[in-house]
């Protein structure tokens, strides 16, 4: 049975990172954001499930879509804004921008724009874990579209080898950009080729955020035990394109549609009103306490100033 | 002093460096029990137990994540890539990931891993695993290039990259592992980024990196019964590039020639001859001239052509003194 405060913080931060993921849009949308930007509307059960069971100097590593699960690790919101409007006071300094944010202190290592780039790096913090003899686990988030890189292969086969504390969490959401996982994929399942390297591998429902907690959790205990990575799949939905601005021509508006209705925070709501955990006046108070989290991390974004031109040359070389 | 072969001064470096910090650890393929592929990890694993020396499966790209990511925790990784072709193999790895995660995220984490690999032909290995691409890594900001051709920088230089917080591509030579050279019987570290001068002169400056190093020694050799007294700087380190170095001895003698053994076309070679004519054109009383391979493949049975050697560090000479 999970505790009332865990329910709560897990409904805390799946607002949260919707609602700051909706924000972006906007003032993406309003050009106030170079570059580009993904989000993960649709999918924050997966973040807040699996980030809510880590400890704080647990390691994290996220992908281009990876706003939810930094911020779900617990990275301050006031400088992850700032990094996104390439601000002097963001986390690199303005010089990762949306899709390589990292934080060392809440154990965001790193996001990666390279797709499968971040599993073997992966391996390597869990292995550093294991050396020293330290309890620290690893989660490696990745999308369905990179479990047909070769770094999966080769990574999930050295991790499994190895009994590395790391759990690789796949955040199926159907589409690897713009194409559909039938078309590139024959098996349905991607946990199931967690057999073929002796690994755990299983599949839950990545929009019951309960299922997701619940999963990851077991998954958490058995690597910091020294029992061996899994690979948890988290069958989700992307309500929006791939990048903040996709047109989206290559997904009929029905099929969207009904990406919406796997809506995993309502559901969650309507949960723990059931429960009585709570009322909708709590929900009122959420939504109140994270607009003004998010106003205060906008100001503090756009107050931050842009990096001196001496900043091109710095952190090349250690 | 005493005299040590090459393969056993890089054995020697990564044994002291073991011994001296426990963060220092060894991964690749076949490098515990058999001692790695040419013999440079022989006895490490006995020495220092399987928890500093890691046997992987053939999975380049994993070896060198898993070192990026080990290096974010502050350990010391060196990896071993049995052969440089393979570093294709693992690029995005060594590109996009470890040479850019300083930069990219703010400078937090430092990077001190170092890939050793060979490098060059000699061996009628064939197409696939004889090449020199040291300059498609020293075309990246973030890394290091090193490139010893002696049994004494191979050891100084392989602890200084050890030692190093920058991700090194530490590049050794197949057809040197069983040269002999003096080295010192205390310790001592060569630094990372100088040049060194193997032979002074004053008519000529030859810039040459590894194997082309003796064979522009050997070249030297032959011009000297000439009246022609070349000088020779052997890079070592590839980047950073010790253009001071370079500078000093062509402003001594006003011609110079760059050798190596990689293809010519788009090589270091190219680099060196641009950053001269682009800052002290005015020294030169010659065109410069660069010694490197032909624009093919490395061939299995027609290598011995495709090799530079001697004889054109000879004829490249020849044409900037006549």
């Amino acid at each position: 049975m999970v505790n009332k405060e865990k329910l709560l913080e897990l409904l805390y931060l799946m607002v949260k990172v919707r609602r700051v993921e909706e924000c972006l849009l906007e003032i993406f949308a309003g050009g106030k954001i170079p570059g580009f930007i993904h989000v993960g509307i649709g999918q924050e059960a997966v973040s807040a499930g699996v980030c809510s069971s880590l400890n704080p100097d647990d390691l994290i590593f996220t992908t281009h879509r990876g706003h939810g699960q930094a911020l779900a690790k617990g990275i301050d919101l006031k400088r992850f804004m700032a990094e996104i409007y390439g601000r002097q006071d963001g986390f690199c300094k303005g010089k990762s921008g949306s899709m390589h944010i990292a934080s060392k202190e809440a154990g965001v290592v790193g996001s990666n724009g390279i797709v499968g780039g971040g599993i073997p790096i992966s391996l390597g913090t869990a292995f550093a874990s294991m050396y020293r003899g330290e309890k620290k686990v690893t989660v490696c988030f990745f999308g369905d579209g990179a479990t047909n890189e070769g770094t999966f292969h080769e990574s999930l086969n050295l991790a499994a080898l190895w009994n590395l504390p790391v759990i690789f969490c796949c955040e199926n959401n159907g589409w690897a950009q713009f194409t559909p996982q039938k078309v590139y994929m024959k098996v349905e399942n991607i946990s199931i080729r967690a057999e073929s390297y002796g690994m755990v591998g299983l599949t839950v429902d990545g929009d019951d955020v309960l299922k997701v907690y619940e999963a990851a959790g077991k998954a958490i205990v058995r690597a910091r035990k020294g029992e061996g990575p899994t690979l948890l799949e988290c069958k989700t939905h992307r309500w929006f394109g791939h990048y903040a601005g996709d047109p989206q021509k290559y997904r009929s508006p029905k099929e969207v549609e009904e990406a919406k209705g796997f809506d995993p925070i309502p559901r969650f709501e309507k949960f723990l009103i059931d429960a009585k955990h709570i009322n909708a006046d709590y929900l009122n108070t959420v939504e109140a306490r994270i607009k003004s989290e998010i106003e205060e991390a906008i100001a503090f974004a756009e107050n931050s100033p842009m990096a001196g031109a001496e900043e091109l040359f710095n952190d090349v070389y250690a | 002093m005493k005299e040590t072969r090459y393969i056993r001064a890089i054995n020697e470096a990564m044994s002291e460096e073991m011994a001296r910090d426990e963060d220092v650890f060894i991964i690749g393929e076949d490098v515990g029990g058999p001692g790695g592929a040419f013999g440079a990890t022989k006895g490490l694993l006995e020495t220092f137990g399987a928890k500093r020396v890691w046997d992987t499966p053939i999975s380049e790209a994993a070896i060198v994540g898993l070192a990026v990511g080990a290096a974010t925790q502050g350990l010391r990784p060196i990896a071993e890539i049995m052969f440089i072709d393979f570093l294709t193999i693992c690029m995005d790895q060594i590109v996009n990931q470890m040479a850019k995660i300083r930069y990219m995220f703010g400078g937090v984490y430092k990077m001190p891993v170092v890939v050793r690999t060979p490098c060059g032909g000699g061996l009628n290995a064939g197409p696939q695993h004889s090449q020199c691409l040291e300059s498609w890594f020293a075309h990246i900001p973030g890394l290091k290039v090193v490139m010893p051709a002696t049994p004494y920088d191979v050891k100084g230089l392989l602890k200084s990259s050890i030692r190093d917080d920058n991700p090194v591509i530490f590049i050794e030579n197949k057809t040197l592992y069983g040269m002999k050279g003096e080295i010192p019987e205390e310790e001592y570290l060569v630094p990372i980024g100088k040049a060194d001068v193997k032979r002074e002169g004053r008519d000529v400056t030859i810039v040459a990196t590894s194997r082309m190093v003796h064979q522009s020694l050997a070249a030297a050799k032959v011009l000297a019964n000439e009246g022609i007294e070349a000088e020779i700087i052997d890079l070592r380190t590839i980047s950073p590039l010790d253009k001071e170095a370079i500078f000093k001895s062509v402003e001594k003698t006003s011609r110079l020639v760059i050798a190596h053994e990689a293809v010519k076309a788009f090589g270091i070679g190219a680099e060196i001859a641009a950053m001269v004519c682009e800052e002290m054109i005015d020294c030169l009383d010659a065109p410069v001239v660069r010694v490197g391979a032909p624009f093919v493949p490395v061939p299995f049975n027609l290598e011995s052509l495709y090799l530079p050697n001697a004889d054109d560090v000879i004829k490249a000479v020849k044409k900037v003194t006549r």
